[in-house]
This record gives C-alpha cells, sequence and structure tokens, in this order.
C-alpha cells in the first residue's frame, strides 16, 4: 500500500444532489484499498484507513447512530483532537441526513454547554476521559444529552455510567442494525442534498457567545471547488490536519478540499508532537493561522541565534539573498543571471535546511487565514522559499472568499476575489461578499441571521477595507476597531500589533488609543520560550513568567523591540507607552478565542485600570491579580506593573537585529 | 479497530488480593552495623504498597535486598509466581531475578544518559527477546520481526506515560521528571509481576509529584502491576497506597492500612517526630 501520487484522472463532478458521504462512495470505487485516506500516528506509527476502509466504518457508524436515533436534521457533537473518528462521526452524521458541531478539545463548562444547548444536542462523541469527564461533570445542565460515545477507552474501562458507549461498539451495534435493514442507508445517502445542512462551526466570537454557523454541502462544495480553480490541488495531496477540526479552516482543507480531490489526510499524534509529526510527513500544502507562522519563525530565530557563527552568517547571506530573489519575482520580475546563481546557492545552503527544520521542503503551497498576518513575517517566509499566501473570509462564507493567486502576492493585501465571489465596498467602508459559499444562517437565530446576510445576499463582514489600484483587497480591521487619527487618516490597531509581534519576544501585543488623542499605548505579553531562551544566555535566573516580564532587564529588552517596531510606523501611530502583562492571556480566562485572536472587549474592562494609567503616562500601575487554586481557595495578590515610556528611548544596535536589518 | 491496548503491562498470573511475596525475618548487617534486623511483612498482588521510614531506616536496603543487589545474612525472601512456583530471592542472582518479573527503579535516575528515551525503554524488553549475535548485527529475519514486535509494547508504555514528545530525545538533555517518567517506563516495559520504585518523587515540585501519582495509579488500576515504592511525602502515601510498612533502625515497627498506621503511636514517634504528641 502506498500513497499512490499519480496526478488525478479527472475531478469528481459535483451537482446540486452531491454531498460528502456520496463523494466518500465515489473515492472508495475509484481507488478502493489502493490509497490511503487517512492516517493517525498512534503508539508511534502511522496506522492507516484506505478509502475502502474508511468507507466501511463510516456506514457501521452511521447505522450505529440510527440505531441510537439520529436521525435527519438532528445535530451530533463531536468534542476531541483530530482522529479518524472525528471524520468518520461526521460522514456518518451527514449519511443519515444530520450534521455534526465541532466543539474545540480545550473548552470548558459554560462555552460546552452553550454549545450542547443551543444546538439540542442528543448525541456527543468525545475523544476520551478527559472529555468525557466534562460531560459527565455538566450532565445535569445538559438534559438532552442521550449517548456520550467515546473511542479513547483508557481510564474508561471502569466506569459505570449508563449513557457510555464506546465507539467500536457502536459500529458493532451498526453491523447489526444493517443485517436487520438492508438498503435502509443507501435510500439515506440518495436522498441527501447539497442544500443540507453538513457542518455546524462555531463562529470564533471575539463579540460575544458564539453562534453557531450552518453551512451545507454545497457551501463547502463551491469553496473548495473556487479555490481548487486559483491553486489546482492534484488527488493525493498529503496534508497534515492538527488545528481543530471544530475550526472552519480545519473543515474547509481537510473535509471540503479533502474529499473532493481525494487528499490523504493524516493526524497529528498530539498537540506537542505537531511539529516533529509535520517534519515526518513533508506536507504538500498547508494551512494554518497567523498563531502558527509566527511561532516558527520565532524558533527560526532562536536557533539562528544559538548557532556558531558561521551557520549565522550563512544564514543571514542566504536570507538576504532569498529576500531580494522573492521581491523580484514578485513584482512580476524575472530575477538576473548572477542572482538566479547566487538564490540556488543560497538554497542549497541556507534555506533549504531551514526549510527541512520546518518540515516544509515539500510545501508547494500555504496559506495563512483567520486573522491578519503581519507583513514582515509573510515576507521573511518568501524570503527562505515558502510560497505562503493570504487568505480572507469568515465562518459565514466557509473561510474563503479572497486570496492570493500564485505571483501575484502582495504582502499587504489579502489577494483577490476568489472566481463565483463578488465584493463590494460599502458607503460605510464595510466588506460586503456573495457567493454560493454564504452560509445556511445561525442554528435558532434567525435575528442574527438577518443582520449578518441582507435580503439581496450580501454577507456583511463587519470589516473595514478597501480595494488597491489593482484590484486586492485590503482588510483595515474590525470596523469598530478602526481608529480615527486627528488628522482624518484610518489607521488599523491590528497593523501596529502584528509590526510588534514580528519580535520573536512578543507573544501578543494589544494597543489601546484614546478617542482623539494621538497616543498609542500596548499591552503587551512576552514569548516565554524566547524571552526565557535569552535570560538563560545572559545567566538571568528567573522562577515564573511573572517573575521573568518583572524584570527590569527584560523590559529594556521589549523596549529595543518596540523601538524597532516603531521605525516602521509612521510617527503619528507610534506606540509610546507600554506594559509588560504579568501573565499571558488565556482561553480558559476569556480573554482570548479558542483559535487566538484576542478578546478585545474582555480586555478592555479586565484591565481598565492598566488602560487609565497607559494613557495618563504614570510611571507605574497596581492591578489585583486573583488566583484561584483547584481546591477552590483564592489568593488575592497586588502586583506592580512598571509603565514603560518610548519617549526618549534610543536603540542599542545590537549584532543579532543585522539579520533582519535588510528587511525593514 | 478498537484503540484499547493490547499489550498487558501486568506479568503476574496470580489473582488480585493472593500473596506475592513474604519478606521473612530479614537482617542484614554491613560489618557491625545492622541495616536491617529481622524485618517481616508481606506484598499481595495487585495492591500499591510503601514503605516509609526516616533517613537510614534501611528502606533503600531493603529494596537492594528484594531485587539482589544485597544479599542479607539471615531470612528469606519468598517470591510466589503461580504456576512457575515459588523461590526464594535471597539466594538468586540479580539477572535471575528481573526474569522473575522484579522490575525497579531508582532513587537517583540510572539510565543511559546519551541514549534516547525509546533505546533505554527498549532496554526493558532485553530479558524478553532472543536472537542470535548475527542476525541482530544484520538487523535481518527474526532479530527484526521481534525487534518490530517489541517496539510495540513499547509504544504503548510511551503512551501510558505520555512522552511521545521525547521519544528520540537524549535523556540526558531531558528535565529531571521526565528522566523520572522514562526510567519507570524503562521498569515498565519489562511486564513486571512486581514494581520496585525507589522515591519516584523525590525532588519533585507538585505538579510533577501530581503527575506521577497519577501515572503510578494508572499502572497500578488499569494493569493491575503491584508496586512497592519508597517515598517520604506522607501526603501522596496517604492518598495513594493500599498498605504500609513502616520502617525505624531496621526494625519493621508497623505495618497496615495507611489509616492504621497514621494512627499508630510509635510511627509517629519514630517518623512524624516528637511533636505530633502535642
Amino acid at each position: 500500500m502506498n500513497l499512490a501520487r499519480k496526478a488525478s484522472a479527472d475531478p469528481i463532478p459535483v451537482d446540486d444532489a452531491t454531498t460528502f458521504p456520496k463523494l466518500l462512495a465515489e473515492l472508495d470505487r475509484r481507488y478502493g484499498d489502493g490509497r490511503i485516506a487517512v492516517q493517525e500516528k498512534r503508539y508511534g506509527i502511522w496506522q492507516s484507513h484506505t478509502f475502502r476502509q474508511l468507507h466501511a466504518r463510516v456506514r457501521d457508524f452511521a447505522h450505529g447512530l440510527a440505531s441510537l436515533g439520529v436521525g435527519p436534521g438532528q445535530v451530533v457533537a463531536v468534542l476531541g483532537d483530530n482522529r479518524p473518528e472525528w471524520l468518520i462521526s461526521e460522514l456518518a452524521s451527514q449519511s443519515l441526513g444530520a450534521c455534526t458541531v465541532g466543539i474545540y478539545p480545550t473548552s470548558v463548562g459554560e462555552e460546552i454547554v452553550q454549545v450542547l444547548s443551543d444546538a439540542r444536542v442528543k448525541v456527543v462523541v468525545a475523544e476520551d476521559q478527559e472529555q468525557v469527564d466534562k460531560i459527565i461533570e455538566l450532565k445535569d445542565r445538559l438534559p438532552d444529552i442521550e449517548t456520550v460515545i467515546y473511542y479513547d477507552t483508557r481510564g474508561l474501562e471502569l466506569y459505570q455510567v449508563p449513557y457510555l458507549l464506546e465507539f467500536t461498539a457502536v459500529e458493532a451495534k451498526g453491523r447489526e442494525w444493517a443485517a436487520a435493514h438492508t438498503g435502509w442507508l443507501d435510500e439515506q445517502i440518495a436522498a441527501g442534498r447539497a442544500d443540507d445542512v453538513a457542518v455546524i462551526c462555531t463562529t470564533s466570537g471575539t463579540t460575544g457567545r458564539p453562534k453557531l454557523a450552518m453551512l451545507s454541502h454545497a457551501n463547502l462544495l463551491c469553496m473548495g471547488r473556487s479555490l481548487n480553480e486559483v491553486d489546482p490541488m492534484p488527488s493525493g495531496n498529503r496534508y497534515l490536519s492538527f488545528l481543530p477540526l471544530a475550526w472552519i479552516g480545519e473543515q474547509m482543507i481537510s473535509v471540503a478540499c479533502g474529499l473532493q480531490m481525494g487528499f490523504t489526510l493524516s493526524f497529528a499524534e498530539e498537540a506537542v508532537t505537531q511539529r516533529a509529526d509535520l517534519r515526518e510527513l513533508g506536507p504538500d500544502m498547508m494551512f494554518s493561522p497567523p498563531r502558527i507562522w509566527e511561532d516558527m519563525l520565532s524558533s527560526i530565530m532562536v536557533r539562528v541565534g544559538e548557532a556558531g557563527w558561521l551557520k549565522r552568517k550563512t544564514f543571514a547571506w542566504g536570507q538576504a539573498v532569498g529576500d531580494r530573489h522573492a521581491e523580484i519575482k514578485l513584482k512580476g520580475e524575472r530575477p538576473g543571471l548572477v542572482l538566479s546563481a547566487k538564490h540556488r546557492l543560497a538554497d542549497w545552503v541556507a534555506l533549504r535546511p531551514v526549510r527541512d527544520q520546518l518540515g516544509l521542503t515539500r510545501i508547494r503551497r500555504c496559506y495563512t487565514g483567520g486573522a491578519p498576518l503581519g507583513p514582515d513575517v509573510f515576507r521573511f517566509f518568501h524570503s527562505i522559499g515558502v510560497n505562503l499566501k493570504q487568505i480572507y473570509g469568515q465562518t459565514e462564507i466557509c473561510g474563503i472568499a479572497v486570496m492570493h493567486s500564485d505571483d501575484d502576492i502582495k504582502f499587504a493585501t489579502v489577494g483577490k476575489p476568489c472566481p463565483g465571489t463578488e465584493i463590494e465596498i460599502a458607503d460605510n467602508g464595510e466588506i460586503l461578499l456573495r457567493s454560493k459559499a454564504v452560509f445556511h444562517g445561525y442554528y435558532g437565530n434567525e435575528a442574527a441571521t438577518a443582520e449578518t446576510v441582507d435580503a439581496d445576499g450580501w454577507l456583511h463582514t463587519g470589516d473595514a477595507g478597501y480595494l488597491d489600484e489593482h484590484g486586492h483587497l485590503v482588510v483595515i480591521d474590525r470596523a469598530k476597531d478602526v481608529m480615527e487619527m486627528p488628522d482624518g487618516t484610518r489607521f488599523s490597531p491590528a497593523f501596529i500589533e502584528n509590526k510588534l509581534k514580528f519580535s520573536p519576544y512578543i507573544e501578543e501585543a494589544v494597543v489601546f488609543w484614546q478617542e482623539g488623542s494621538p497616543e498609542i499605548t500596548a499591552i503587551i505579553t512576552i514569548e516565554p520560550s524566547t524571552v526565557g531562551a535569552w535570560a538563560e544566555h545572559r545567566r538571568l535566573g528567573y522562577t515564573t513568567y511573572t517573575d521573568l516580564a518583572g524584570k527590569p532587564e527584560v523590559s529594556e529588552l521589549l523596549a529595543e523591540e518596540v523601538a524597532r517596531a516603531n521605525e516602521d510606523l509612521p510617527e503619528s501611530v507610534r506606540v509610546r507607552r507600554f506594559v509588560l502583562l504579568h501573565k499571558q492571556f488565556d482561553p480558559d480566562d476569556d480573554e482570548i478565542t479558542r483559535t487566538r485572536k484576542v478578546r478585545r472587549r474582555v480586555i478592555n474592562e479586565r484591565y481598565a485600570a492598566i488602560i487609565d494609567a497607559l494613557a495618563e503616562g504614570s510611571p507605574q500601575v497596581e492591578i489585583k491579580s486573583v488566583v484561584t487554586y483547584q481546591d477552590g481557595t483564592n489568593v488575592t495578590r497586588t502586583i506592580t506593573l512598571p509603565i514603560v515610556n518610548m519617549d526618549g528611548f534610543t536603540r542599542k544596535e545590537t549584532g543579532r537585529r543585522s539579520l533582519f536589518g535588510s528587511n525593514a | 479497530m478498537s484503540r484499547a491496548y493490547r499489550h498487558n503491562l501486568n506479568g503476574s498470573t496470580l489473582q488480585a488480593g493472593a500473596l506475592q511475596m513474604e519478606i521473612r525475618d530479614i537482617t542484614l548487617r554491613f560489618g557491625g552495623v545492622r541495616a536491617l534486623d529481622g524485618v517481616t511483612f508481606s506484598v499481595s498482588q495487585g495492591d500499591i504498597h510503601a514503605i516509609i521510614g526516616p533517613n537510614g531506616a534501611g528502606k533503600t536496603s531493603l529494596l537492594n535486598c528484594i531485587s539482589g543487589l544485597y544479599r542479607p545474612q539471615v531470612g528469606e525472601i519468598i517470591f510466589h509466581s503461580g504456576q512457575r512456583g515459588d523461590r526464594n530471592l535471597v539466594h538468586t542472582k540479580p539477572g535471575m531475578i528481573a526474569r522473575l518479573g522484579v522490575a525497579r527503579t531508582f532513587q537517583n535516575i540510572e539510565l543511559f544518559r546519551h541514549m534516547t528515551v525509546l533505546e533505554n525503554i527498549m532496554l526493558g524488553r532485553h530479558t524478553h527477546m532472543r536472537h542470535s549475535l548475527l542476525t541482530s548485527f544484520l538487523y535481518y529475519g527474526p532479530a527484526r520481526r521481534q525487534e518490530i514486535r517489541e517496539r510495540e509494547l513499547v509504544e504503548e508504555v510511551i503512551d501510558l506515560l505520555e512522552i511521545q514528545a521525547v521519544r528520540n530525545k537524549q535523556v540526558g538533555a531531558l528535565a529531571y521528571g521526565f528522566q523520572k517518567r522514562v526510567e519507570l517506563g524503562r521498569a515498565l516495559a519489562m511486564q513486571p509481576a512486581l514494581l520496585l520504585l525507589d522515591e519516584p518523587m523525590a525532588g519533585m515540585n507538585a505538579e510533577e509529584k501530581e503527575d506521577m501519582a497519577r501515572f503510578i495509579l494508572d499502572v497500578n488500576d488499569l494493569a493491575g502491576v503491584t508496586t512497592v515504592l519508597i517515598e517520604h511525602d506522607m501526603g501522596v502515601i496517604m492518598d495513594i497506597s493500599d498498605r504500609v510498612s513502616v520502617l525505624d533502625f531496621g526494625r519493621c515497627i508497623a505495618d497496615g492500612s495507611p489509616t492504621e498506621v497514621g494512627a499508630d503511636q510509635a510511627v509517629r514517634d519514630a517518623y512524624l517526630g516528637q511533636e505530633a504528641h502535642a
């Protein structure tokens, strides 16, 4: 059994009766046991399912779900990491005319209750003991839940809970049930229409309670098709799925593109082994939010910094050559003979080894989406020869509406609308989108649907933006976050934040400004791994994150970084003062979403004291921090955070900076 | 297609609760010093059996007697292994004791620092592997099949102890808590009938201790491996052990359930100190 990599025959034809279960049946017919559909690293070994095996398991599980009373229109929830069982649950539900809602495996308490009760879920597929425990604990508040199905048995052997079932037991039950209902499932699948709801994705909810966006088979298929038109994806593509399948971005590539084109999906072993798995697998394409790219950049910078002088010089030279080469190519020109020769050498000695470390040697295209990525990070990846492109979209339009095409990449834009997507800028500057991928509405929330999609089918994105002279879309920011400078120019806080986040030492940055005042201030959280490594090199002892962030030396280091970012910013929007927060933003504290987008509203409320002090320009600010221990006891501590004033701060030129100096 | 582990880590064929090891009147002398003085107690299959006592009470010496590193002058240690009969460990060589299914970890980590985690744990399978020098060198035929088969079990141990992320890292470069886990992993890979843990949580912070306690409980609950452990943290002992034996100056001064032992006056005097009276 090999990963067949022949260029695909014809793509599978799609019409208004096409659903994912039908695609799976077609893939089984075409490839059968000859190609791996999904593989997962379990117990250190890649364990695979061919399309035939996957299809058989989906059918068994669908019968099993039917025997548990799941039928058309119902919602099955899946709570867990990416595993073949996730995909099987999804496709089995769809076979019955039901759909799935994914819940982020890191979700706790209230979030789970909200999703499960809003979607009136009766059957939950939960991964392991951890996830099952969450449901058991919340069961009193979830009277609708009838069955919880788990697939990782470890630790659950001794549970005596009547509504718990093991995944393989449901499959076995399904086989029995199927024997008594021959042909029933085929009728159900045949009855499926492309307009049926296929998945429900929770919207990331930077603005409040998550909403449940219903996406149909047609929505997802249409989006997958238009992506394929821009960037043809041969069947048999290797793809590593390691971001939550509850997120639209992962559904889009793994399911919508994967089943349409016949990808081989691989699931990472554990969250902590993602990077190792990525390197082991060497995927052909990749799609990740900015966080992942920023992490990769930080890790390269740290490793380059720790390398010997020869390696450091080689990389700095190679990266500079790669940068010039990429710049010329992206302008649509041909690089000269000398530069081409130099680039070939640079690629061989410096760039390819770095790509190899990251697992990106085979990558043909990769995408970033979900949040804006700083132009500097973008540029860096192109300089090392990674074809990174921006995707702009929202859950409500299946994740993709606007994107870069090859050799038409501009770091400050998100590209051009995909085929079949119409775009318009409203009078107030809001971006409006219309296509076949616009969703069916929010589950059980018509009022919110009406607010989002108007009578003519335009999706109101809530983002402010404009089209540049080449027809590229430039997204400024969330419309309500865009700031107006005293001179009338509109500016995006995200742009400044991304400038700051380009520093490997900065994990998150949130900027603030006062209405009518040109002074910009920021709350910054440090990246513990890089700052920690820096401190160790300096022989600077520290204990916890709070201790590290509170060191005066660290403040000085970060001031350097902020000053560097300021140099690239117009005078009026430079960061004047900042505070290093005593803790990282945490999804459990609601400060950041599960997909790592900052919740500005929560930050504004929780850190009002800091924001005010920043605006006033006080030398320091005192805040109370409440620590709740597992046994329920609380400890309140008062922490004094110094405010770093950038006025009059001058940069000390250091060697490390020369590495990226050419990019500034 | 079930995800359940396919290998049983418990090497004992005894029923849970059956008598597994009897320590009878063990006396160990180093010259004039009596490290152990007539120690007698027994260990049942499936228990977590803690041995506690002040420094120098003879806890590690007792473990060394069981695993064959020391030979006591008086007494016997009878090890029951079901159909394979009973055996006195006192006159058995350490290698043979390991083959009987007694695995252990050490107070100071005794791993091969320059080998990877995987290689270290694979070593635990050594007693179960049989192949000739030539085929091993060539990694061919039966040797290769055997290696692959043993690796499956080792990977389950890695999964159980959640050390997938460091599988291919050199042990010497790992954090202390990880090294302790790898040592436990190597012992577990032997599919032990009896697991001896010498201060598995010494020098750990609260979080690492909690993790380690959970792994020990998992090994005991899920696989049913009998565990004898030495530990100083009374909180942990009271939480996880089924039975506690207390040593003081080489003598066993108490033996019973954690609550019984905790209430015993002699134990409070010896171990918790005189203040406990007040």
